[in-house]
């Protein structure tokens, strides 16, 4: 499965479009990470905790995009775009979309 | 004296600490941040849609960086000074800056191991993890860059 966030794919040629497909994910880190993250806002720095659940959502939302596209029969994913939305404290919405196209290798 | 020193000592001895500590993790993830971006020079990126004309049609990929940092207290501190009478909060710039480098070096990185002579269509945007946190005048900034890995048939131009 080719995932790109352009329209096109370099060699490639658009068949068919299968249209819109996405995925959403909404995770928390337990409460430890949260009091670290606190603590760590005294003196700065990054917060890997927070950073490792950005990683996770991320990857999640995205395999829940490729399992619909596989579903719908296509073999690529053009114009990929990740948004997200605070829902509550310590979790993160992240929802990737794009639209599921068959592609052919030009000769 | 005494009453008057001890309500307005830890508020102090945290400020302090939080200049001192902050100031060195941010001054040692500038540099960090300097070699990394050394390092990846050869690389091309941009955020145009399209693929230059020397683009190799093997496949390519989407490539991520993400970062979560944290203000420390000075930081903070300063800003809610500095909203009072509004302009530009300054610490919280340097705070940005970071972490737009540090997710952009990420994506560069794992783009490099996967061969790719630059990425494409770079994209950011934030998240909010810690949305409810920030209004208690504690900011993290949560970042994240992404675009399309690229291989190129020749050496780019630039």
């Amino acid at each position: 499965m080719i995932v790109v966030n352009t329209e096109t794919i370099p060699g490639y040629t658009i068949r068919e479009v299968k249209g819109l497909v996405q995925g959403n994910t909404i995770r928390a880190k337990h409460l430890g990470r949260d009091v670290a993250a606190g603590l760590k806002n005294l003196v700065g720095g990054e917060l890997s905790g927070y950073t490792e659940l950005l990683i996770e959502s991320r990857r999640q939302a995205l395999e829940r995009m490729l399992a619909q596209a596989e579903q719908l029969g296509a073999n690529a994913v053009v114009n990929v775009r990740f948004t997200t939305s605070a829902i509550t404290q310590g979790a993160a919405e992240l929802y990737a979309y794009g639209t599921a196209v068959v592609t052919e290798q030009e000769s | 004296m005494w009453p008057f020193l001890l309500q307005v000592g830890p508020f102090v001895i945290l400020l302090v600490l939080a200049l001192t500590v902050g100031g060195f993790v941010e001054r040692a993830h500038f540099k960090r941040l300097e070699r990394r971006e050394s390092q990846l020079r050869d690389m091309l990126v941009t955020d145009l849609r399209t693929f230059p004309p020397n683009t190799a049609s093997s496949p390519c990929g989407l490539v991520t960086g993400e970062v979560v940092i944290a203000s420390d207290y000075f930081k903070s501190f300063a800003a809610a000074l500095r909203s009072m009478v509004g302009g530009e909060l300054r610490s919280f710039e340097t705070l940005m800056e970071r972490a737009r480098r540090e997710a952009l070096v990420r994506m560069l990185e794992s783009a490099r191991r996967l061969g790719a002579g630059g990425v494409i269509n770079v994209r950011f945007a934030t998240s909010n993890i810690g949305s409810q946190r920030r209004k208690r005048n504690a900011a993290m900034v949560e970042m994240y860059a992404y675009g399309t890995a690229v291989r190129f048939k020749e050496q780019p131009r630039g």
